[in-house]
């Protein structure tokens, strides 16, 4: 029999839009104001916190809708956004600096719904206001760190080979290693090159002179920058969980580039400051046996450098690094007994038995704590890229007492250093530098706008386009207005149901235009059906060839759609992103209301029944 | 039956090919020379630079805000009213050894001093070297899309056919592209999306029509190619008219409510929708039919299998 769909088929597409439409409904319910709780420098949420933030609200007069505690975090939703303001300020200031409290939107999604997987569309920047960085990571610096860090190696491997060279320096074209004889050479080149593939050895040796060249091998190179970027990622989401704000988006794009999206920050300023810094510490043993007067005209032997001291003066030390910041688990500024600014910090169990070896060594020697700082300073390089200025300072010179184990205290900061410094240290610092290529900041007024105007947009589109089809088509004009309908909502859904898709204004014009486009696969069949008809073809016969004929049709114009949506998605960011994503689901699930969703229908009101005239 | 067109016959479409196809080739070189003597006036994404969007409380006093932002960071910025007369759109470019935050906040302290309740609504900051990589980025983009595009067409149907489309669709990207030229629109990013969503939407118009050209040369024993095409694109004309009424509405709603954010995107695809319904008809279909395409072209194998296929796919 002709055009009868079996229970299954039917089945199949009332629970596909029936899971559609059940996913899509957490967007109904919009978001609550909330007061967002996340425990800093060592303290915890727990329930106490809990609970005396309750009663804090409640000697307020501030009423609260709920308040959950999920992943060491504390969230608090109250009825508006003016309570929301008062409760933050009451919470910041009963809880003290151990905690961050931002302020938040949650969505106000009911439990049952939570529990079955439902949550609402993710939104854009551009839909919620809020920052957006793309942050460049310096890798010429990350190659140069450990450039620097092979030479060091080399000079104590060969040392300790007993391999005599006459000096090592850093060329444009790699690490030279001068010889005095080809003996020597040929005796360091055999022991570096069982020393690891990392590097890779040219003789470049001309007449009298003996040079070795030692160059990172590609694959090496690779690893560096690979390394070097996905250090930074961790470290700037440290970051961005230390600022506490809510559902921060940190990934990477490229080969060299960071993403990072701080949904409702406005002070771009401070978020600039924490994300960007690349302060970070080394600890260097000082050079006494340097001549200062020598010194100070810059005649210092090759394993030593003159740095400035933050107090005024200069100080020679030694290259090698005793330790660096990457030991470093955890610092909390504090004061001294004379209530001056200082860091305490702790290493982690690594960094804690190479800092006793040394210290025990070096009793009664000085020891530096060396400050670096990145800066952009506005100077650009040749490319356009930004130059970053490397700051080196001495913060303060101090005589090794005794062994110092896992916790000490660094002191020779201002306050504001004290504390900027600690942050940093806590979160990690950044491997190589980074600057902000790209920055984008949506105040959420104009976020609010963007949704409203994309709404609009989308309300008089669809309710054109839906009265011209029932006009147009009548009966079959009002199945197709039904496929429309949940076309819309499972495009919705969908986007609801996927973790990384989000919505962009772009996106919601990708939705509208899915609206516009979604007609023609119902346009297509049924002016299939309306010139079977025509032709003289009876009604279950044409039913039957307009849905079959067109499909071919619907399915080539619509892989080839889907196509550039992809190249769209592949090479969009951001919001084009958002646009294509958009695009895709609508295809699939209009191209599936269209030729499944109201087949079923048309087959269950016309199909398999004397019909002698069709409403279309 | 209420129809749009009631169309008795077959329009002869194909007669006027030849004054319309000029009329196309006239467009696009007009559009090329746009592109080489004007350029495109690249938006923030592509040039890089500094974009503050401000609302003021009443409204605005142009003049004196650009008078004020003349100083030497600030110089050549570019002020404008968008929207409403409150609202301004700031727009700054990259200046060598100038920090963009010095920049911005410059225009923030000129505003205040002209309206204290001003609010920045938006701040945008592309380094010079992004948009460098986005523009090659793009324009790959679009090339990779008319590359895969002429393979899964020569694929599905045949290289006459796919030459055809890809030739309509080049000309619907260069015509888009001469009109932004042509009016020194702003082209961002999303401009870009809008002109990849236009060689969708143009290929889905070029598709319906050869497949119905595909369909006929098999159905219609008798009949020289020509009119073949003519009866296809009767046969699908009020399907072209509807879907693109449709969408043109959608867009029209977009480009009149969207907001400014998207108001590139929706110009693109407004133009763009004209003449991709337009360019399927007289540039694909017609450059088929100069190309030679018959009968013989249409008769492989596979065809009859795919009809197979959808039977069973699709009862």
């Amino acid at each position: 029999m002709l055009n009868k769909y079996p229970m299954w088929k039917n089945l199949m597409v009332i629970i596909i839009i029936a899971v559609g439409s059940f996913y899509a409904i957490p967007n109904l319910f919009g978001e609550d104001y909330a007061v967002q709780v996340v425990a800093s420098r060592g303290a915890e949420v727990t329930a106490t916190t809990q609970s005396t933030v309750n009663d804090v609200l409640a000697s307020k007069n501030i009423t609260v809708k709920r308040s959950e505690l999920e992943n060491g975090q504390l969230l608090v939703r109250v009825a508006n956004g003016d309570q929301q303001l008062l409760a933050k300020e009451a919470i910041a200031e009963s809880l003290g600096d151990k905690y961050i409290v931002a302020l938040n939107l949650a969505p106000a999604t009911p439990d049952w719904l939570e529990s079955l997987g439902g949550s609402p569309m993710k939104l854009g920047l551009d839909l919620r206001g809020g920052v957006h960085f793309l942050m460049e990571v310096d890798m010429g610096e990350a190659v140069r760190k450990m450039t620097e860090a092979k030479i060091s190696d080399f000079r104590t491997d060969l040392r300790g080979e007993k391999i005599r060279y006459a000096g090592i320096r850093n060329s444009a074209k790699g690490i030279e290693i001068k010889f005095r004889d080809a003996e020597n050479l040929a005796k360091a080149e055999r022991f570096l090159k069982t020393r690891g593939n990392d590097m890779v050895f040219t003789d470049i040796s001309s007449g009298d002179s003996y040079f070795l060249m030692a160059n990172l091998s590609e694959a090496y190179l690779k690893q560096i920058k690979e390394e070097a970027l996905q250090q930074n990622i961790t470290t700037i989401r440290n970051r961005v969980n230390e600022l506490g704000v809510a559902e921060p988006v940190v990934q990477r794009q490229g080969a060299e580039r960071i993403i990072v999206e701080l949904p409702g920050v406005q002070d771009t300023a401070r978020a600039k400051d924490i994300l960007g810094a690349t302060a970070s510490i080394e600890f260097h043993m000082v050079d006494e046996k340097a001549d200062a007067a020598a010194a100070a005209s810059g005649r210092v032997s090759p394993s030593s450098q003159v740095y400035n001291r933050r107090q005024g003066g200069q100080v020679v030390l030694h290259k090698a690094v005793m330790l660096t910041g990457d030991h470093i688990q955890g610092a909390q500024p504090s004061f001294d007994e004379y209530s001056r600014p200082q860091v305490s910090i702790n290493l982690d169990s690594k960094g804690g038995s190479i800092f006793s070896n040394v210290t025990k060594d070096n009793i009664g020697k000085p020891m530096a704590t060396l400050f670096i700082e990145y800066k952009d300073n506005g100077d650009k390089n040749p490319d356009g890229s930004v130059k970053m200025q490397k700051i080196e300072e001495v913060i303060s010179v101090a005589t090794i007492q005794a062994r110092l184990g896992r916790n000490f205290v660094i002191t020779g900061l201002e306050h504001s250093e004290a504390q900027n410094l600690a942050l940093l240290l806590r979160a990690g610092a950044l491997i190589a530098p980074v600057t902000i290529v790209e920055e984008r900041t949506i105040g959420p007024s104009l976020g609010a706008e963007n949704i409203q105007n994309g709404v609009q947009a989308m309300i008089w589109g669809m309710a054109v386009v839906l009265i011209f089809m029932l006009v147009y088509y009548r009966g079959f004009g009002l199945i197709a207005n039904l496929a429309l309908t949940a076309n819309l909502v499972m495009v919705v859904g969908v986007m609801s149901m996927i973790p990384g898709a989000v919505l962009t204004l772009p996106g919601i014009a990708g939705m509208v235009l899915t609206v516009g486009m979604a007609v023609d696969g119902n346009v297509l069949i049924y002016e299939r059906i309306r010139e079977e008809l025509r032709n003289g073809r009876s009604v279950q016969q044409a039913i039957h060839e307009g849905y079959g004929n067109a499909f071919s049709t619907i399915a080539d114009a619509n892989i080839t759609t889907f196509m550039t949506a992809l190249i769209l998605f592949a090479v969009g960011t951001g919001a084009v992103k958002g646009f294509a994503v958009t695009l895709m689901i609508g295809i699939a699930t209009s191209m599936f209301t269209a030729i499944v969703g109201t087949r079923s229908i048309v087959n269950a009101m016309w199909g398999g029944k004397r019909v002698k005239k069709l409403s279309i | 039956m209420f129809q749009i067109l009631s169309i008795k016959g077959t329009i002869n479409f194909l007669r006027h090919a030849v004054p319309i196809s000029i009329l196309s080739l006239v467009l696009v070189l007009g559009s090329l020379t746009s592109l080489a003597t004007n350029g495109i006036n690249w938006g923030l994404d592509f040039t890089g630079g500094t974009v503050v969007e401000l609302e003021f409380s009443s409204p605005s006093d142009l003049e004196a805000l650009r008078a004020e932002l003349s100083s030497v960071e600030t110089d050549g910025a570019v002020v404008q009213n968008f929207g409403s007369s409150r609202d301004v759109l700031v727009r700054l470019p990259v200046k060598e050894g100038v920090a963009t935050d010095t920049q911005v906040s410059q225009v923030m302290d000129a505003a205040l001093k002209f309206d204290p309740q001003v609010v920045q609504k938006r701040v945008e900051v592309v380094g010079p070297q992004i948009g460098k990589e986005l523009a090659e980025q793009g324009g790959l983009a679009v090339l990779v899309a008319l590359i895969c595009i002429l393979i899964y067409v020569s694929f599905r149907f045949e290289w006459r056919l796919a030459l055809g489309s890809v030739a309509a669709l080049a000309h619907d990207v260069i015509i888009t592209l001469g009109v932004f030229s042509l009016l020194q629109l702003d082209f961002d990013l999303t401009v870009l999306a809008g002109v990849l969503t236009v060689v969708g939407y143009s290929l889905n118009d070029t598709i319906v029509v050869f497949d119905r050209i595909r369909e006929n040369f098999l159905k219609i024993r008798k009949g020289e190619p020509e009119e073949i095409v003519n009866t296809s694109i009767t046969q699908t004309m009020s399907r072209t008219i509807i879907t693109t009424g449709t969408t043109l509405v959608v867009v029209v709603a977009l480009f009149l409510k969207g907001g400014t954010m998207i108001h590139g995107f929706a110009t693109a695809l407004l133009m763009g929708i004209f003449v991709g319904t337009f360019s399927s008809i007289y540039v694909a279909s017609f450059l088929a039919v100069k190309l030679g395409i018959n009968r013989e072209h249409m008769m492989p194998v596979e065809i009859e299998k795919e009809g197979a296929d959808q039977d069973a796919l699709m009862p």
